[in-house]
């Protein structure tokens, strides 16, 4: 794989003074909004600032983290809906994406739906949210944790097939054919033949779906009124744009609202690689 | 056999379960929003009577300067920001592409600023420029780098740019791991053969590195252009399109013409405008990787 | 088609007879509110329990957004019916839009005859557009001077200016004696609480916005109030980031002990004053926005919100009820540390003016010129026009007479 040729003195050098600013350009927002979270509100106001804390504050992940406190209870539960959302989305789309993507690959399904389907993304989304708004009351399903997974699924599934696609599309039909010919149904192939290869696909495209789903703003703006379905992103605005002098409160909102999605990423990036790269690589 | 005469039935059966949502949630209203930007439209609680007014919406927007301009700097929101994450995430690739100790935390590491959700992206960044008591003034000040304070995101010759850093800093990652997976299939013997021919680095890497891996790339720049050009939530957290609407993207416009003047007819034809550039921004990028196939 | 709507709707009326009599004609009232207005959270919430509890068949539903998600959520949920709120709290700039376009309803007949003459006229402008009333006005707010009475002093200074021409003189000795180094500090970024501030200026040097119709902001006092407001950031005195503030970070700088002079809301005199929150509580001193020799003594903007009901609202009545407690003078007068009443007599009520003196007298003064935007129903387009053109001038991009034209010219283009 690598060549193993000893590498001269100023390449080392090179390579790891490259590597340290790639550290810090990476980390250093990071490690400033955590540093922040736990930093004494005096210490975030001094000029120049104060980098290290004088003394470290944990009080507002108190408050945040305790179910008991109003503002604790508003995060918790938005965490919470997130969570839901995120997951069933996610869900919905990988198996609506993989069903149609195999109908684009081997059941010669229009490409001209393909790019309807694709078409849809490329709308502002702004565009939707009266329409749906509208639908929404009529079903009387506005301010619910259903409605948002709806939409994130429409906003997921184009995606998802398209993946999902690339990596059917280079498969060998050869094998499919086989366990077709001895007489196992469509969905009986897509589960024990085509699953198990794409499984990094799928797990890219779970990631990338929960990442997009958690990350939403506008519609759950609109659409959520109260904590049985307002998302993590419209918590984070309102403790925004609420009266906080403190930068710590919303830094450490941020953080714990990051925690999730690093521990998907983290978890998931090794299929990211093979999962979006499995269908365009040739060779 | 059987799965051949049931073809036609599987086949939209299999597509059954997308084709619902997605007619439900997405075809309708894009439907209903075609139809609306060529109508007068408006958001009322009374009876009103909509006419369809031909192209007037789209003549209305495309002769409004201020709207031009903005698309102006959408299209340099997404291309410098696009072009930097992949300058950037292909460096970074060939960097972690080499050995060293510590590559697998360092791999781990960069995908960081991507799993962080965009609000807080922004709200991080608006804190880490604020003008009074950011880091980023403190840090450039004790580096002696800046004389005074500065206000980055009221400063109209650089907000933009201020936005694009914090929106580079988060996508790079992506491009970085697809690039990173492609390097991994450059066929070593073609490298090593360039090598031993005398090529230096440089020729190596634009004569056979890059032709490599631009497949998956280009998959990559799509997506990432697609999103970078519908871009508001960001924006929204970051500057609200000021100062003096030098971060007032095109889906700004549409968001305005809905819900702060009501015009939904008008906001359907801004939004049809968004999209349609989107598309010829796809079709451009297809046209160009064929090229590029059609010269290996 | 309609013979399946009337199926719908007549099992709607079923299943909503069935609820009723099952519910005990509980009412749930849906109220959309604003995290950031006048009232804290908390007041709004205590009001309303009091409310529930002389109440016990209603219970409201509360639902705090940010300012800019406001409007976007009342539009919104215009389409939804009895689905969406019924109340709604919403922004002086906002009634002639939402008349001509139904989603208020006319509330006039609502309001005892005698409310007229017992509430500050410059409140009831927050409701009324042709004649009519579309809710109840309930915070009844403007921006005020707030100045740092330490640093006036460390100046020799023993007075808060009485004119804008004052401000200027008066910072540039704060600024020449090195106390601060931008004594001013205001919200001129590229929003509506900027305009806020260029109505105040504009409105003292004698400036209007429209003269018969016709844009008129491209003319005398009003490009006199944008070249003031550009020449205190040539002149090194207001500081230049306030270009990119909001509300909130001038009251941060100004709480600090940043800045020698502010303009902002009611709330932040509570606020300034809260050793909790900053660290010149005490030295806070407030007075009308500054007049304009020869033309004005004291300045100020109409900022105030009302209280309505969306047309759709099945529960008109109960929803009425709500805004009337929230409204009358009892509940205003407990809860005027943050947003002062809107009612005459309670300016006298020791309730209201104890601990806050200085307040209830610059309010007095400033109710009575409060200045309103242009109630139009295209205001939300005219205010983004200006909003651009004024922040040119700020940015130094443009001056002020050639931006202001430009921006009555597309004031023009406006369908």
């Amino acid at each position: 794989m690598h060549s193993t040729i000893k590498r001269p003195r100023h390449l080392s050098c090179l390579l790891y003074a490259s590597l340290t600013l790639l550290a810090f350009f990476v980390l250093a927002p990071v490690l400033w909004l955590l540093l922040m979270s736990l930093s004494s509100p005096t210490d975030l106001t001094k000029v120049p600032l104060q980098w290290i804390p004088s003394q470290w504050d944990f009080s507002r992940y108190a408050l945040l983290l305790d179910w008991q406190n109003g503002s604790g209870k508003r995060f918790l539960a938005a965490m919470l809906n997130s969570l839901i959302i995120a997951t069933s989305a996610s869900f919905i789309a990988l198996v609506a994406g993989v069903l149609a993507a195999y109908a684009f690959s081997r059941r010669n399904a229009s490409m001209l739906l393909m790019f309807a389907f694709l078409a849809t993304i490329m709308m502002p989304p702004i565009t939707y949210i009266l329409p749906l708004y509208s639908a929404f009351s009529e079903l009387g399903i506005l301010n619910t944790k259903v409605s948002l997974i709806i939409c994130y699924s429409a906003m997921l599934i184009p995606f998802a097939i398209w993946l999902m696609k690339t990596n059917i599309d280079v498969l060998p039909e050869e094998i499919e054919h086989a366990a077709m010919i001895e007489g196992a149904g469509t969905i009986y192939t897509l589960r024990k033949v085509v699953l198990p290869i794409i499984l990094p696909a799928i797990g890219a495209t779970a990631m990338l779906s929960f990442l997009t789903a958690w990350d939403e703003f506008f519609y759950a703006l609109i659409f959520s009124s109260d904590l049985s379905a307002k998302t993590i992103p419209v918590a984070i605005a309102d403790f925004s744009a609420g009266r906080v002098t403190d930068f710590g409160v919303i830094a450490s909102v941020g953080v714990l609202a990051s925690v999730p999605p690093v521990l998907i990423a983290l978890f998931f990036q090794r299929f990211i690689v093979s999962g979006l790269v499995g269908g365009s690589v040739k060779g | 056999m059987r799965s051949l005469i049931g073809a036609k039935q599987q086949k939209w059966l299999l597509l059954a379960p997308a084709l619902t949502v997605l007619a439900l949630i997405s075809f309708v209203p894009f439907v209903q929003t075609l139809w609306l930007s060529f109508s007068d439209s408006e958001i009322s609680a009374l009876p009103t009577v909509v006419s369809f007014i031909g192209l007037e919406n789209y003549i209305y927007a495309l002769t409004d300067p201020d709207f031009i301009d903005s698309l102006g700097r959408t299209l340099y929101f997404t291309f410098v920001s696009v072009g930097a994450e992949v300058i950037l995430g292909v460096a970074v690739a060939l960097l972690l592409n080499q050995q060293f100790k510590g590559r697998t935390l360092m791999r781990a590491l960069i995908i960081l600023p991507w799993a962080i959700p965009t609000i807080v992206n922004a709200v991080t960044w608006r804190l880490i420029y604020n003008p009074e008591y950011g880091a980023l003034n403190s840090l450039l000040m004790q580096l002696g780098i800046i004389g005074e304070y500065q206000s980055w995101l009221g400063n109209p010759d650089v907000a933009m740019n201020m936005v694009i850093l914090a929106d580079v800093w988060k996508n790079f990652p992506l491009v970085a791991y697809v690039a990173l997976a492609a390097l991994q299939t450059v066929p070593m013997d073609m490298l090593n053969a360039a090598r031993l021919e005398g090529a230096n680095a440089w020729r190596r890497f634009f004569k056979i590195t890059l032709p490599w891996i631009i497949g998956p790339l280009l998959v990559i720049i799509v997506l990432r252009s697609v999103e970078a050009f519908r871009v508001f939530d960001i924006i929204y957290v970051m500057t609200r399109g000021g100062p003096a609407n030098q971060t007032k993207t095109a889906s700004f416009y549409v968001y305005q013409e809905y819900f702060s003047y009501l015009r939904s007819g008008s906001g359907s034809s801004y939004a049809i405008i968004v999209a349609l550039i989107s598309i010829i921004l796809i079709f451009g990028y297809y046209k160009a990787a064929k090229r590029q196939n059609g010269s290996l | 088609m309609k013979l399946k709507k009337i199926a719908l709707t007549s099992a709607a009326f079923a299943l909503a007879s069935v609820m009723h009599t099952t519910a005990l004609a509980e009412t749930t009232l849906k109220a959309l509110f604003m995290s950031q207005a006048a009232y804290s959270e908390t007041d709004v919430k205590s009001m309303t329990a009091a409310f529930e509890k002389s109440n016990p068949d209603v219970k409201v539903n509360l639902e705090f957004v940010p300012y800019d998600a406001l409007h976007s959520k009342i539009v919104a949920a215009s389409g939804a019916g009895s689905q969406g709120y019924d109340v709604v709290l919403f922004d002086v700039i906002w009634p002639a839009e939402f008349a001509k376009r139904g989603f208020l309803l006319d509330v006039s007949d609502r309001i005892p005859s005698d409310y007229s003459e017992q509430i500050f006229q410059g409140a009831w402008t927050t409701v009324e557009y042709a004649g009519k009333r579309y809710g109840m006005p309930w915070i009844l707010d403007t921006k005020y001077l707030f100045y740092n009475k330490e640093m006036l002093s460390k100046a020799g200074i023993s007075n808060p200016p009485k004119t804008w021409d004052e401000m200027l003189q008066q910072s540039k000795i704060i600024k020449d004696k090195g106390i601060v180094k931008y004594p001013m500090v205001w919200n001129w970024s590229q929003s509506e609480g900027m305009i806020c501030d260029y109505t105040t200026i504009m409105s003292s040097m004698g400036g209007e916005f429209f003269v018969d119709g016709k844009p008129a902001f491209n003319t005398g006092g009003a490009v006199r109030a944008l070249e003031y407001m550009r020449g205190s950031l040539d002149d090194g005195l207001s500081n230049p980031s306030s270009r990119e503030f909001s509300e909130e970070d001038v009251r941060r700088v100004f709480s600090n002990g940043e800045a020698a002079f502010a303009l902002n809301w009611t709330y932040m005199n509570a606020l300034a004053n809260d050793p909790k929150e900053s660290k010149i509580a005490g030295k806070v001193g407030i007075a009308p926005a500054p007049g304009s020799a020869g033309i004005s003594t004291a300045s100020a903007v109409n900022g105030s919100m009302g209280l309505g009901i969306p047309s759709g609202s099945a529960h008109p009545d109960e929803a009425w009820a709500f805004i009337s407690h929230l409204t009358k003078q009892g509940t205003q007068e407990q809860f005027s540390k943050l947003s002062l009443p809107i009612w005459k007599k309670s300016y006298t009520v020791p309730a209201v003016t104890n601990g806050q003196q200085d307040l209830v007298a610059a309010a007095k003064e400033s109710i009575a010129v409060m200045y309103p935007r242009p109630l139009v129903k295209s205001y939300a387009e005219i205010s983004d026009i200006l909003q651009l053109r004024i922040h040119e001038v700020l940015l130094g991009k443009n001056d002020a007479q050639s931006a202001l034209d430009a921006a009555s010219k597309k004031v023009a283009r406006i369908r």
